[in-house]
């Protein structure tokens, strides 16, 4: 709780002092089916309607039912660009959440516990952290009776979250109606008394309330969801309307959500047999004239590899959305992880060229899906979105978009043509253009599509020239998506003595880690890569005002030093002062693990 | 953050193309397609391969029921048959092996003014691609799937396919393969296929008769087809050409086609084995369940551009 200022001066009869904050860390922690994501859930819809930033971090089993679980909202009056290093509370239910936790709060960090299940505080800890034990399974209990007690836990500690931080308490009650609208009015009803339960307890022994700035972000129509909500809805935005995939963790809200809102669009998204069916079906139905999606994480990307292959090949428009998590194999199915880079860019037999694209927040995933779909026509090429679960599963507000600008319509023209090449060598830009099939063709001359090489027409051929020109053409046609991308701008002065590059979920943490370090007097400025693969131009420039370029990315540091980015710029700019900063503990990055680690490199 | 460096703005609708456009002709002024029309590359099949007479028949087809060259979709995977989309002047697509029905599905659900035929061989549908195979039978997705069963592996040169019978002396087995073979007919009836018929190269009016009740019928229409791979398994159908020596016993008249253990006992004999429909029933496709999924979807929403629709559920993430 940054820069916190006590406001009211404590009064008699032992009410709490309340004090005036710019932001707080919170993390929850109990057990996967206690609903704690629901309580963060709501924590950041309301930080998002008051105007604040937010950022929310979680961690789940990947067990079918059961396993510790956490859930962390960073609440912000100002700028928020991660989940947070350490927290300002701890909420847990649990001995072993207690335990498991204690460590991640903040020294003199308030720790609120189920009296009823937590037993044992050690008495050095005491003088650390200020504790406040409530017996919360049995207050549930005492609010809404026995039977809801489970389900009522969180909501409850939801209220008396709200008392702490003295949170708005109709726009509250306004989001449990909402959440629980439909279902049987007892469902919201228990749910307001519990809440209210949570909300009227006294927490005497509370040495302190708090109380939020207001938000800066005044005026801002903001707007909440999760990384997977972003990106299926930029999707839809963008105009796409056939998709298919098979479910895998944590691409699997991805395809969810897309099955069940497509059809209100009039397009259908398929649950198929496999990712092989998967990946060819959207190609099938991206042939068909409409850009399509498929997607995956993990082992299901390696399935699509073929597929995808022939799409290069055959240049073919496609968006493929890989929710990256730890690997190789089954890997660490629910933990972050940015180790597919090298399949993303370089998956497959072959020389296959694609695009790569990774967004860096929840609102970059929306507007990602879009810039994908459009690459995709543009360069008639497959384009991957890699995210990953660090983003995948986070909750963020940002400005609601301007979706009658944004909203395209890209379903296939069937207009009749004279003659059509799709692979003429003679195209002034050199970008392939496909005719979707119903489109009547004059000269009765009809191009076929195809794994083959091939010539202008799509025909096979064997000869080792058109194979050479074919090769040049798929390759240029990329090169020059390449020098049209915009290049980054540095995060911090242009010039000093350390840059950090960040991919991918590792913007917010990076440009925080900057933040501090420039706070302490250090040089260190950041840049951020967003389009992968391929890469934009001019980054060399940027490169040569810094003494240091460090590669942060969550990925191993490889053979040879570099982390998986860390690699291609290395290959592409042959400069050694380029490392790789690299960790693979399956977490997001804490903002002091940056520092050190850029401390130690530099000495 | 919220400018997009890649805005359609100077984007059609498909990507960039921008072509001489020409004016529509309608349907009642054009002519049905001649044989030569239709056909686009020469075979690269070895002379006398059976498959021939299958791309000949599907001319015919073509011809006979006046399709036109933009509404025909000509889908294969890997294999000597699954060339077939070179040799036909229409849209065709030449995808992986073992997916071509996947890639079908996605061209049949996401565009339904299209026909979609898609073509291979043994290998393609029953080994690598045996997975795809039931999973469109049983969702019935509406496509007409003719294999053209040599049993054996053509283009790679004489490895035992999951047709070949026991026994079958291949590069892979030079001492005879031993694995059971795969019945198509059964495999078929089993995954859920709605529509199952079986014909030979050898009997053309035969051939051109299954592509025809195959093309009409609503569902996903199966035809296993046997085509002589004269290099490696010469003589492999003799049994069923009666020019050869063998039978050519149809499905006999009485036989009720939607008698699910009938056409199993039917499909029982190898060779030569029943010619003709062997199983057909009507069974809602694919593409209708989800065209009524979309169509209850799109009865609250129908009214509204997309960018309302989103809008709708947006403003419900305040």
């Amino acid at each position: 709780m940054s820069d916190a200022t006590t406001a009211t001066p404590a009064q008699t009869g032992g009410t709490p002092e309340i004090s005036h904050i710019s932001e707080a860390v919170i993390r929850i922690a109990g057990n996967s089916q206690d609903g704690i994501q629901a309580i963060g859930g709501f924590l950041a819809r309301l930080a998002g309607r008051s105007e604040q930033e937010v950022m929310t971090f979680m961690t789940i089993p990947s067990t079918i039912s059961g396993g510790p679980s956490i859930f962390q909202v960073r609440i912000g009056s100002g700028e928020v660009l991660s989940a947070g290093d350490e927290a300002d509370m701890l909420l847990c239910f649990y001995q072993h959440s207690y335990e498991g936790h204690l460590g991640s709060l903040k020294k003199g960090g308030i720790v609120l516990y189920d009296s009823d299940h937590v037993k044992e505080i050690p008495p050095e800890n005491l003088s650390k952290y200020r504790h406040i034990g409530l017996p919360i399974s049995s207050l549930v209990v005492e609010a809404i009776g026995g039977t809801g007690r489970d389900k009522g836990k969180n909501v409850y500690s939801l209220g008396l979250i709200a008392k702490m931080f003295n949170l708005d308490v109709s726009k509250l009650h306004r989001l449990l109606n909402e959440r629980f609208a439909g279902k049987d009015p007892k469902v919201a009803e228990t749910a307001i008394a519990a809440f209210n339960g949570g909300y009227s307890h006294t927490l005497a022994t509370a040495a302190e309330l708090f109380k939020f700035k207001p938000g800066e972000n005044v005026g801002h129509n903001q707007i909440v969801m999760g990384g997977n909500e972003a990106l299926a809805y930029g999707l839809i935005a963008a105009g796409v309307r056939f998709g298919a995939g098979y479910p895998i963790t944590p691409w699997s809200d991805i395809m969810e959500l897309l099955r069940k809102e497509l059809p209100k669009y009039g397009g259908s998204f398929m649950q198929t047999e496999d990712e092989i069916a998967a990946v060819s079906m959207a190609i099938g139905a991206s042939w068909g004239g409409r850009v399509a999606v498929t997607g995956s994480s993990g082992p299901g990307i390696s399935l699509k590899t073929e597929a995808i292959g022939w799409a290069v090949m055959a240049e073919i428009p496609l968006v493929v959305v890989d929710v990256q998590r730890g690997g190789p194999s089954t890997g660490m199915p629910t933990n972050v992880e940015q180790s597919d880079l090298n399949i993303a860019c370089f998956g497959g037999h072959g020389d296959s060229p694609r695009v790569v694209i990774a967004p860096s927040s929840v609102e970059d995933c929306f507007y990602t899906a879009i810039e994908a779909v459009n690459i995709a026509r543009k360069y008639s090429t497959p384009v991957i979105i890699l995210t990953d679960q660090g983003i995948a599963s986070r909750i963020e507000a940002f400005k609601m978009p301007e979706l009658e600008k944004i909203c395209q319509d890209i379903s296939p023209d069937l207009t009749a043509v004279a003659d059509h090449k799709p692979y003429d060598l003679a195209a002034t830009d050199g970008i392939t253009r496909h005719l979707a099939p119903g489109t009547r063709v004059a000269s009765g001359k009809y191009p076929v599509v195809t794994g083959l090489e091939h010539d202008e027409l799509g025909h096979p051929t064997g000869s080792p020239k058109l194979h050479v020109q074919m090769t040049a053409k798929r390759r240029n046609k990329l090169k020059k998506l390449g020098a049209d991308l915009p290049t980054p701008t540095v995060f911090g002065p242009s010039e000093g003595q350390v840059l950090l590059v960040s991919w991918g979920s590792s913007k917010g943490p990076v440009e925080e880690a900057v933040k501090q370090a420039r706070a302490n007097g250090d040089a260190v400025s950041a840049l951020h890569i967003k389009y992968i693969n391929p890469l934009p131009n001019g980054l060399e420039k940027i490169f040569e005002a810094f003494t240091h370029v460090l590669v942060v990315e969550l990925n191993d540091e490889g053979f040879y030093g570099y982390g998986q980015l860390g690699a291609v710029l290395r290959g592409r700019y042959c400069d050694p002062k380029i490392r790789g900063l690299t960790k693979v503990d399956g977490l997001t990055w804490k903002i002091r693990e940056i520092l050190d680690r850029v401390k130690a490199m530099t000495k | 953050m919220t400018a997009l460096s890649f805005p359609s703005e100077n984007l059609t609708r498909t990507g960039n193309l921008n072509l001489t456009a020409v004016p529509p002709v309608p349907d009642g002024e054009r002519k049905g397609l001649t044989k030569k029309e239709v056909a686009a590359d020469h075979p690269t099949w070895c002379p006398g391969c059976g498959d021939f007479s299958v791309l000949a028949l599907y001319f015919k087809l073509i011809e006979k029921r006046k399709m036109h060259h933009e509404k025909i979709t000509t889908v294969a995977g890997i294999g000597c048959s699954s060339r077939f989309p070179y040799f036909v002047q229409a849209h065709g697509a030449h995808f992986i092996h073992g997916r071509a029905l996947p890639f079908a599905s996605g061209v049949s659900l996401s565009r339904p003014d299209l026909h979609v035929f898609v073509f291979g061989g043994d290998g393609d549908a029953f080994s690598i691609g045996g997975n795809h195979f039931s999973h469109t039978a049983r969702k019935n997705v509406k496509l007409t799937y003719c294999v053209m069963d040599n049993w054996v592996y053509g283009l790679t040169k004489n490895q035992t396919s999951p047709t070949s019978p026991i026994g079958y002396k291949s590069k892979t087995d030079s001492w005879g393969s031993g694995d059971r073979p795969i019945n198509p007919m059964k495999q078929a009836i089993a995954a859920g296929a709605t529509f199952v018929a079986r014909t030979t190269h050898t009997n053309p009016n035969h051939v051109l008769q299954m592509m025809e009740a195959a093309m009409d019928h609503n569902g996903f229409s199966f035809i296993e087809c046997l085509s002589e791979c004269v290099e490696f398994y010469p003589g492999a159908f003799d049994g069923a050409n009666p020019r050869k020596g063998g039978q050519f016993p149809e499905v006999p008249k009485d036989h009720d086609v939607t008698d699910e253990y009938a056409a199993y006992k039917l499909s029982e004999e190898l060779m030569p084995g029943k010619f003709g429909i062997i199983y057909k029933v009507n069974r809602p496709t694919k593409n209708e369940n989800e065209a009524k999924i979309v169509a209850t979807n799109r009865e609250k929403f129908a009214a509204l551009p997309d960018w309302q629709i989103l809008q709708k559920n947006f403003d419900r993430m305040k």
